[in-house]
């Protein structure tokens, strides 16, 4: 069915309505942050633009130590929760038994659980490890967050690999390992793609954690916005730009992943 | 070289028995044809030879040699699946080659086997494709060719023409054949369809809910199937079927009347059986034919001419339908009243356990 003029008016104006609505706050910021701290507050499109506050931001923390940490806890986080992720959701998928459908449900179950409520276990284990302030205390955690979620997707994209490929390979001499190396991760690679994907975002906005278990030597680019909303009273030049510097890394990478990201989320809902 | 033993196979899935202790031995070189309705086992039966089931129970030997815990890949055996379960990322070539990859065979080797299978198959101008490049009949020789590079000791096919139209089902199973003869191997070969296990087997492996009713060659199970239900399932058209009582027993052979009185005198021996029992007289739609001074009367509902034979479908006894199997292009037409006689030699006596009588003669070419 063709849709009539006014239909496609319609979605015009809620796509685009619901897109900006969507950009409008990150916009905001944007524009924030190019603005001094004085005309920070006011709603005014019209200003002198300036690096005022960019400059201020460096000269007052190591954005790049905190860009550093980011970097290597949301890659560490998303690779230890594949190197977890992908036997499991082999076995569930492959082998499953009368559990299996129990066990998924009871792993998703467990991101119900608002996160403080274990935090204060969370931070004594932590401190009696001595990972406080750690990037790989960080990339533990981080991994143990998104597993429920890798797993799943990973799940869902293995159950769409007909047995009988897994099955050839084996009779071909494919161990496990080799099953999974030579058959179902180049067969599975967008979906794998996307969920690392997925994971490696997820771990780059968390901020709830990395807030509550480090100060300063692991502390990623969110604990850098934070440390701009300061109790000395709110720079909002400053507190934007910092934002803009922290989520533009991610934003280039949302950018260029974000057809392998929809093919990889849609992969089984339009099949 | 290879022969394989079955001793009492048997697999439960849970508390539920799927293959109820099969007895089989398989020769050296021979195409042995499992068939039998769905869900008689069969699938599951080759899926255990190949490794992939676990067997629950009896030993499996190849070569002498108990193989029911070594792993698929270490049996020596290649498998063809129904759904040929290519590998969709890889090239035809790489399909073929995977195995020897695998097994760290040197690329010069790789080369020369897969060219040699290519060449088999008349796969060379397709070896840099990938499976959804081919059709489905150059997807099912990519499939046998993944077998032949590995050499192994026995092929498995599992349904491997089921996905094929006719034409090329036929084409295909000519094809098979033909590499049997290529490739001197052992060869098991899992249908459905009773046309490939006639064609193919040197031996077919009739399975029914988890046990084998017979086995024996082609012509064996044709001519002298053990029971009820080889003689209804080997055969197309199938074989009529109908209940009668024995009225006399004796050396030359047992009597049987129909229930409207007629009596034929199949030569088998009545054994056990006496006067009055109730048995099933089954007679193939070639050993009836039209005859003016016939035994039976029946009235002609359906005319099936297929060019070369022409099937009648005959009601007879007032409601039982029996079909008749006449050479060449007959001019009977339907509603026509007919006489049938009926050739005691092709005739077959099952007792209410549904047990064949045993014949007399064999059949000179059922081995």
């Amino acid at each position: 069915m063709r849709a009539t003029p006014l239909q496609r008016l319609l979605s015009f104006i809620f796509g685009w309505g619901a897109a900006l609505l969507l950009f409008f706050p990150i916009a905001w910021m944007v524009l924030t942050s190019f603005k001094s701290e004085r005309d920070a507050t006011s709603p005014g499109l019209f200003f002198a633009p300036s690096l005022d506050a960019y400059r201020e931001v460096f000269a007052r923390a190591d954005y790049l130590s905190f860009a550093l940490n980011s970097v290597v806890i949301s890659v560490g986080g998303t690779v230890l929760a594949l190197l977890f992720a992908i036997p499991a959701a082999y076995a569930m998928a492959f082998h499953p038994t009368r559990r299996t459908r129990g066990t998924l449900l009871w792993m998703l179950s467990t991101k119900m659980l608002p996160p403080v409520g274990v935090l204060v276990p969370i931070y004594l284990l932590f401190r009696t490890a001595g990972l406080l302030d750690t990037r790989s205390g960080l990339v533990m955690i981080y991994a143990l967050m998104n597993l429920p979620i890798v797993v799943w997707m990973l799940f869902t994209f293995y159950k769409e690999v007909p047995k009988e490929i897994l099955e050839a390979g084996r009779m071909d001499g494919a161990k496990t390992a080799g099953e999974v190396w030579f058959l179902l991760l180049p067969l599975t690679l967008p979906g794998v793609a996307s969920t690392g994907l997925l994971s490696l975002i997820l771990c780059w906005n968390e901020a709830f954690w990395s807030l509550n278990l480090t100060s300063a030597g692991a502390a990623p680019l969110t604990a850098f916005i934070a440390s701009f909303s300061s109790p000395e009273g709110l720079f909002f030049a400053k507190l934007s730009a910092a934002s803009t510097m922290a989520i533009a890394p991610i934003l280039v990478f949302g950018w260029f992943s974000q057809r392998q990201l929809v093919q990889g989320l849609t992969f089984g809902a339009v099949k | 070289m290879a022969t394989l033993q079955l001793r009492d196979i048997r697999k439960s899935f849970g508390s539920v028995e799927v293959i109820k202790g099969i007895d089989l031995e398989i020769d050296d070189r021979e195409f042995v044809v499992f068939v039998g309705p769905s869900g008689c086992g069969k699938s599951t039966l080759l899926r255990m030879i190949a490794g992939l089931e676990e067997i629950t129970g009896g030993d499996l030997m190849i070569n002498g040699k108990r193989i029911n815990r070594v792993g698929p890949a270490d049996r020596g055996l290649a498998m063809v699946f129904q759904s040929y379960a290519l590998y969709p990322h890889m090239t035809v070539r790489q399909n073929m080659a995977f195995a020897l990859r695998l097994a760290r065979v040197p690329k010069a080797d790789r080369d020369r086997k897969v060219g040699e299978a290519a060449r088999i198959l008349q796969l060379e101008p397709y070896l840099e494709r990938r499976p959804k490049d081919l059709s489905g009949g150059q997807r099912q020789r990519v499939a046998i060719g993944r077998a032949i590079v590995r050499q192994p000791k026995v092929f498995l096919f599992d349904e491997p023409l089921s996905n094929l139209d006719a034409a090329l089902r036929g084409q295909m199973r000519i094809e098979l054949l033909r590499l049997h003869e290529e490739l001197n191997a052992t060869m098991i070969y899992v249908t459905h369809d009773q046309i490939e296990a006639m064609t193919m087997a040197d031996k077919i492996v009739v399975l029914q809910a988890g046990r084998v009713e017979q086995v024996g060659s082609p012509l064996e199970l044709y001519h002298h199937p053990a029971n009820l239900f080889v003689a209804g399932f080997i055969g197309s058209p199938r074989m009529n079927l109908m209940g009668a009582k024995v009225v006399e027993t004796g050396a030359t052979g047992t009597s049987v009347a129909l229930p409207s009185g007629p009596r034929i005198v199949v030569p088998v021996e009545s054994g056990t059986m006496a006067n009055g029992d109730a048995v099933t007289l089954g007679v193939r739609p070639e050993g009836l034919r039209i005859d003016p001074s016939g035994l039976i009367a029946g009235t002609v509902s359906l005319v099936e001419r297929l060019g070369g034979l022409t099937l009648l479908h005959v009601m007879i006894e007032g409601s039982k339908f029996v079909t008749v199997q006449i050479e060449g292009s007959d001019p009977t037409r339907t509603h026509d009243q007919i006489r049938l006689a009926v050739d005691p030699a092709a005739c077959h006596v099952f007792d209410k356990n549904g047990q064949a009588l045993p014949q007399h003669s064999r059949h000179s070419m059922a081995a």
